[in-house]
C-alpha cells in the first residue's frame, strides 16, 4: 500500500502526534507549570487513539507504508497494552512527590512521543523502522530517566542509559547491516525468503548478526547479558518513569522479538511450523533457552541482596523478562500466546507494587526495606495491598501472576520432554524469588509491633491500589474475555507467498 | 441428587470472612463466634454428608461440576469418596475445635480469625476438588495464611520458621506443577482427575523420557511434592521448627491435618494415576517409612522441648503410614493376589491417617495449656505436676498412651494393621520398624515421667487446672480415639470400598507392568 493510502489506517498514530503538538502547546498557557494539567490533554489524547484503535481492530491484516508497518491485531494487542500501562503510568505520577519543583508538563508530553515510538516498534516489519522506532523510545526515555535535573542518582542514571544505549544501538545496527548485506533488502519477509537460499558459510555470517541484532533487543527487555543499565537507571530514575521503563518498552521490546524470529526465522509469522531451526541450521532454541536462563537465575540471585526495594524491583524485572523468554524457545503460536498474556497480567502487578513504593516514600518514608518495617501495621489496607502485588509476582494462585506463569510452562511443556528441564529451572526460580518477595511482606508484617493509630489512604489513593489490586486477582480467578483477546490478537501480517 | 453441598462445605468459611470484615476491630469477642459458628456450620455439614454417603460405592459421590476455563479445559469438579470423607470430616471437627482452642489470641484478632478461615477454605478444597488445576489451586491457597499464622503470631523464631515453610512447600508445589502441566499434555489434555485416572496409565505405559520411563518421571516429580508435605527424611526439617513456633491452635491444624495432605495426595494422585510406578516405588516407599519410624522416633527421644517431642512423634508416626501404603502390591499377581495383606495395609494407612489426626491435635492442645500455664515447655523443667493437676495429668496419660499405641485406643489398631498388611512383602523392615514402637513408648513414657511423677516442682505449686474450655476442645477427640480403639468397624466400613478401588488399580496394572 502506498503512503497516501496507508493513512487511512494510521488514525491512532495521527491523534497520538496531535497530541504531542496540543501538549506542548497548552503547556505555554499555564502559568503553573506544576500543576499538571498538561496531564489532562495528554490523557484524553491517549483514550482518543485507543478509541481510533480499537474503531479500526480488524481481522484484516495488510502492510502499510510501502511494505514498513504491518497493520495487524497484533499490532493493535501493543499497542492497547501501551496506552493501558501510560494511562496507569500517568495517573500514579500525580501522587509522587519526586517531580515536585519541576516542569511536569514536558514530562507528560515526552510520554506521549515515547509511546508514538512504541507503536511503531509494534508494528514494524522493517529492520530500519525498527532501528528509528527503537531509538525513538530510548532517547525519550533518557530524557524522562535523567527528569530530577538537580538529583545526582537520576543524572547518573540518565547517563548510563545513554551510553548502554548507544552501545546496543550501535551493535545493533552493525547486524542489520550484514544482514542486509547478505539478504539484499532490509524487509522482513525478503530477508525470510533470502533465508532459504543461504549457502553453507552465509550461515554463520547470518548467525552472528542476528545475535548482534539480538543485543538491541534484548537491551530493550533487559536480557542478561544487556541488562547491565537496568538497576542503576531504575533506582535513580523518578519511580512513576521506573515503573513506565520496567513495562511498557518491556512489552513492545517482546512484540520486536516475537515478530523478528516468527517471521524471519520462522514460517513467516503464520505459526504453522514450529521447527524453524531444521532449515537454517542455527540452533535458536538452544540460545533462546540458555538466555532465558541466564537472565530469570541472574536477575533473581542479584535481587535476592538488594536493601532498597525499588532495587529489588529493578531487579525481579529482569527475572520476569527471563520467565517470558523461556516461552520464545518454543517458536510456538502458544508460546507467544503465553508471553502476551504474562505481559498484560505483569502491567498490573508490577505498577501496582511501583505504585506502593511511591505512595509510601510520599509519606515520608524512603524505598529501603527498613522504611517498610511494619507498614502493615501501621497502614493495613497498603500492606495487604501490596501482599498481594507480592504474592502475584511471586506466581502464587490465585493471582494473575500465577495465570501469566501457569501459560508460560505450559507453552514450554508442551513441545516435550526435551524442554522440561527449562520448565524445572523456571519453576525453582520462582522458589527463589519467593524469599525477596515476601522479604518485603515479612518486614511489613511479621517485624514492627501493633500500631495505636492506622493510616487509611486518601479516597483517590485507595482508588488507585484497587485500580491494580482487583485486576491482580481478579484475573487470577477468571481470565476468560483476556485469554479471548489475546488469542484473537494473535493474527501477524503474513505474506502471501 | 442434585446437591451443592461440597460447594457449601469448601465456602461457608468465606462468608465467615466477609462477615468478620465488616466487624469493628475491637469486637474480638463477635469475631470469634463469628468463627467458631462459620466452623461448627461447616463441620456440621460434613457430619452430613457422612450421613447420606453410600458405604457400598468405592467411586465419587456428591459430584459436582461447572465450566470455568474452557479454552484450556479447566472445570470445577467436586467430590468426595472413602479416602476424602474421613480426611474432611477431620478438617471440620478440628478447625471447629481449633477455633475454640485459639479463643485466648488478643493480638490482631481480625487478621488471625480471617487467615484461619481462608486455611480452611484451602485444606477443604484441596479434598474436595477433583480437577487438577482447582486441586494445585487449593494447595497454593493453604500456604499464605499459614505464613502469617506462623509468622505473626508464632514464638521467638516465628519469622524464620514460617519462611522456612514457604520456600519448602513452594518447591514441591512447582515441581508438582510441572507433573500436572505434563501429564495434562501427555494424557489427552484434560486437568480432570476421574479422566486421568483413565487414561494416563495407559497413555504413559511405554513412554520414555530421556531414557527413562515418563511415568517414573512424573511420579518422582509428584512425590518429591507431597513427600515435603508428609515430611518424609530427608525433607522433614521444617517441621519441628514450624511445629514449636507455630501457635497452638495452628500447629493442631498443622500435624492434624496437614501433614495428612500429602499422604492424601499421594493416595489420589500417584496411586490412582500411575499405579504402575507404585510397583517401582513400593520398596523404597517402606525403606523410607523405615527411616521416618526410627528417625523420628530417636529425634524424639532426643528432644527437651515437650513439643518438639509431639513434633518428631509426628514424623515417628507417618512412617508407620508410609510402610503400610507400601503394603498394597501385596495384591499384585507377583505376591501371590493377597489382597487381605493389601487391605490391611492401605486401609491401616488410612485409618492412622485419621487416628494420628485425633491424637496429634490432643497431644498439641495439651501442650499448649501446660505453656499458657508455665510459660515454658521444658520437659525437664517440671515435675511431680500430677499431684497439682490430676485431671490434666490423667489426660495427658491418656494422649500419650494412645500416641504410643497402646490396644484400646485407635492408634494401635491402625499402626498393627500396617504392620500386618506390609509384613507379607517387606519381612525385614517390618521387624526393623517394630523397635520404632519401643522407642516410641521410651520417649512418650520418659516424658511423662518427668513432668508428672516424683516430687512437685515448688515453682508450681499454684498452677491452675485443666479449665472448661480446654477439656471441651480435648474431650470429643479422646472419645473418638476411644472409640474407634475398641469399635474400628463403622471407619474401616467406611473406607473399604475406595481401598477396593485403588488395590484393584495397583494389582491389574502389574498385567502390564514388564514395561518397568
Amino acid at each position: 500500500m502506498n503512503n497516501l493510502q496507508s493513512l487511512s489506517y494510521y488514525w491512532p498514530e495521527i491523534i497520538l502526534t496531535v497530541t504531542v503538538l496540543v501538549a506542548i502547546l497548552v503547556d505555554l498557557f499555564y502559568s503553573d507549570k506544576n500543576s499538571g494539567k498538561t496531564a489532562l490533554w495528554v490523557l484524553g489524547g491517549l483514550i482518543l487513539t485507543q478509541i481510533a484503535i480499537y474503531v479500526q481492530d480488524s481481522e484484516m491484516t495488510r502492510t502499510l507504508f510501502m511494505g514498513n508497518l504491518a497493520f495487524d491485531p497484533f499490532a493493535s494487542f501493543f499497542k492497547t497494552l501501551t496506552i493501558l500501562s501510560t494511562v496507569l503510568v500517568i495517573i500514579i505520577s500525580q501522587k509522587t512527590n519526586e517531580l515536585d519543583g519541576h516542569r511536569t508538563g514536558e514530562y507528560y508530553s515526552l510520554m506521549a512521543i515515547m509511546v508514538f515510538g512504541m507503536f511503531l516498534m509494534a508494528s514494524a516489519i522493517d529492520l530500519i523502522m525498527i532501528y528509528l522506532a527503537i531509538e525513538i523510545v530510548s532517547i525519550v526515555s533518557f530524557i524522562l530517566a535523567g527528569y530530577l535535573k538537580g538529583d545526582l542518582r537520576s543524572n547518573e542514571a540518565a547517563l548510563k542509559y545513554v551510553i548502554y544505549g548507544a552501545f546496543s544501538s550501535g551493535i545493533m545496527l552493525f547486524g542489520m547491516s550484514i544482514v542486509f548485506g547478505l539478504a539484499g533488502s532490509t524487509k522482513y519477509f525478503v530477508i525470510q525468503e533470502a533465508m532459504w537460499n543461504l549457502q553453507g558459510s552465509a550461515h554463520f555470517a547470518f548467525t552472528l548478526a542476528s545475535i548482534f541484532i539480538l543485543a538491541g533487543f534484548g537491551y530493550k527487555i533487559s536480557a542478561v547479558p544487556f541488562h547491565f543499565w537496568t538497576p542503576d537507571v531504575y533506582e535513580g530514575a523518578p519511580t512513576p518513569i521506573t515503573a513506565y521503563l520496567s513495562v511498557a518498552p518491556k512489552a513492545v521490546g517482546f512484540a520486536v522479538i516475537i515478530r523478528f524470529f516468527n517471521t524471519v526465522f520462522g514460517d513467516g509469522g503464520a505459526f504453522i511450523d514450529p521447527s524453524i531451526s531444521t532449515f537454517t541450521n542455527i540452533p535458536w532454541p538452544q540460545i533462546l533457552a540458555v538466555l532465558s536462563v541466564i537472565t530469570m537465575t541472574l536477575g533473581n540471585l542479584v535481587a535476592l541482596q538488594q536493601n532498597s526495594i525499588k532495587r529489588m524491583l529493578a531487579y525481579s524485572s529482569i527475572a520476569h523478562a527471563g520467565y517470558m523468554l523461556m516461552a520464545l524457545p518454543t517458536l510456538s503460536s502458544q508460546g507467544a500466546y503465553a508471553i502476551m498474556l504474562y505481559l498484560f497480567m505483569y502491567i498490573f502487578m508490577n505498577l501496582g507494587a511501583f505504585f506502593v513504593v511511591i505512595y509510601v516514600k510520599s509519606q515520608g518514608g524512603g524505598e529501603s526495606f527498613d522504611d517498610f518495617r511494619g507498614l502493615g501495621w501501621k497502614m493495613p489496607i497498603v500492606g495487604i495491598v501490596m501482599t498481594v502485588f507480592m504474592l502475584s509476582l511471586t506466581g502464587i494462585p490465585p493471582t494473575a501472576g500465577f495465570i501469566g506463569k501457569f501459560y508460560i510452562f505450559a507453552s514450554v511443556i508442551k513441545v516435550g520432554p526435551q524442554l522440561y528441564w527449562l520448565a524445572i529451572v523456571g519453576a525453582i526460580n520462582s522458589v527463589i524469588s519467593l524469599y525477596y518477595y515476601f522479604r518485603v511482606v515479612k518486614v511489613m508484617f511479621l517485624e514492627g509491633e501493633p500500631s495505636e493509630t492506622i493510616v487509611v489512604p486518601s479516597a483517590s489513593v485507595l482508588a488507585i491500589l484497587f485500580t491494580f489490586a482487583i485486576p491482580t486477582i481478579l484475573f487470577g480467578i477468571y481470565w476468560v474475555p483476556i485469554a479471548n483477546w489475546v488469542s484473537q490478537s494473535l493474527k501477524l501480517f503474513i505474506k502471501v507467498m | 441428587m442434585e446437591t451443592n453441598i461440597l460447594s457449601w462445605i469448601i465456602w461457608i468459611p468465606l462468608l465467615g470472612m466477609a462477615a468478620i470484615a465488616f466487624v469493628p476491630r475491637g469486637k474480638t469477642k463477635a469475631i470469634k463466634i463469628i468463627t467458631a459458628v462459620a466452623t461448627g456450620v461447616q463441620f456440621l455439614a460434613t457430619l452430613g454428608l457422612l450421613s447420606q454417603f453410600d458405604l457400598s460405592t468405592g467411586g465419587f459421590q456428591f459430584m459436582e461440576r461447572a465450566t470455568w476455563i474452557p479454552s484450556f479445559n479447566i472445570t470445577y469438579i467436586l467430590g468426595v469418596d472413602g479416602l476424602s470423607l474421613p480426611m474432611v470430616i477431620l478438617t471440620g471437627l478440628l478447625f471447629f475445635l481449633s477455633t475454640f482452642v485459639s479463643w485466648n489470641i488478643n493480638r490482631a484478632v481480625k487478621g488471625y480469625f480471617s487467615l484461619f478461615l481462608l486455611l480452611d477454605i484451602g485444606i477443604m478444597g484441596v479434598f474436595l476438588s477433583l480437577d487438577f488445576f482447582l486441586f494445585y489451586v487449593f494447595w497454593e491457597v493453604m500456604l499464605l495464611p499459614m505464613f502469617f499464622l506462623i509468622g505473626m503470631w508464632g514464638g521467638p523464631q516465628r519469622e524464620y520458621a514460617a519462611i522456612k515453610f514457604f520456600l519448602y512447600t513452594l518447591v514441591g508445589s512447582v515441581l508438582m506443577l510441572i507433573a500436572i502441566l505434563a501429564l495434562y499434555f501427555t494424557c489427552g489434555r484434560t486437568f480432570d482427575m476421574l479422566l486421568l485416572m483413565e487414561t494416563a496409565p495407559t497413555a504413559l505405559n511405554g513412554v520414555m523420557w530421556w531414557g527413562m520411563s515418563a511415568i517414573k518421571v512424573i511420579w518422582v516429580l509428584l512425590f518429591i511434592g507431597f513427600a515435603i508435605k508428609v515430611p518424609v527424611f530427608p525433607f522433614h526439617t521444617w517441621l519441628p521448627l514450624a511445629h514449636v513456633e507455630a501457635p497452638t491452635a495452628i500447629s493442631v491444624i498443622l500435624a492434624g491435618i496437614l501433614l495428612k495432605l500429602g499422604i492424601y495426595g499421594m493416595l489420589r494422585i500417584n496411586y490412582s494415576m500411575l499405579p504402575g510406578a507404585v510397583w517401582w516405588f513400593a520398596g523404597a516407599l517402606a525403606v523410607l517409612g523405615l527411616i521416618n519410624v526410627i528417625w523420628g522416633a530417636m529425634c524424639a527421644l532426643a528432644q527437651k522441648d515437650l513439643k518438639k517431642l509431639v513434633a518428631y512423634s509426628s514424623v515417628n508416626h507417618m512412617g508407620y503410614i508410609l510402610i503400610g501404603m507400601s503394603a498394597v502390591i501385596a495384591a499384585g499377581a507377583a505376591n501371590g493376589n493377597n489382597v487381605l495383606a493389601a487391605q490391611a495395609g492401605l486401609g491401616g494407612a488410612v485409618f492412622l491417617m485419621f487416628n494420628h489426626g485425633t491424637i496429634s491435635a490432643m497431644l498439641f492442645i495439651l501442650v499448649g495449656v501446660i505453656y499458657e500455664r508455665a510459660h515454658h515447655r521444658d520437659i525437664e523443667g517440671f515435675g511431680g505436676l500430677a499431684t497439682r493437676m490430676p485431671i490434666y495429668s490423667g489426660i495427658v496419660a491418656l494422649a500419650f498412651f494412645a500416641g504410643l499405641g497402646l490396644p484400646g485406643f485407635s492408634g494401635f489398631i491402625s499402626e498393627a494393621m500396617c504392620f500386618i498388611g506390609a509384613f507379607p512383602v517387606f519381612k525385614g523392615i517390618v521387624i526393623a520398624s517394630t523397635i520404632g514402637i519401643l522407642l516410641n513408648a521410651t520417649y512418650f513414657l520418659w516424658a511423662f515421667q518427668r513432668i508428672f511423677l516424683g516430687t512437685l516442682n515448688e515453682k508450681y505449686k499454684d498452677l491452675p487446672e485443666i479449665n472448661r474450655m480446654e477439656l471441651f476442645t480435648v474431650i470429643p477427640l479422646a472419645v473418638i480415639t476411644l472409640f474407634l480403639g475398641i469399635y474400628p468397624k463403622p471407619f474401616l466400613d467406611l473406607i473399604s470400598s475406595t481401598m477396593n478401588v485403588i488395590i484393584d488399580t495397583v494389582a491389574n496394572v502389574s498385567s502390564f507392568a514388564g514395561v518397568f
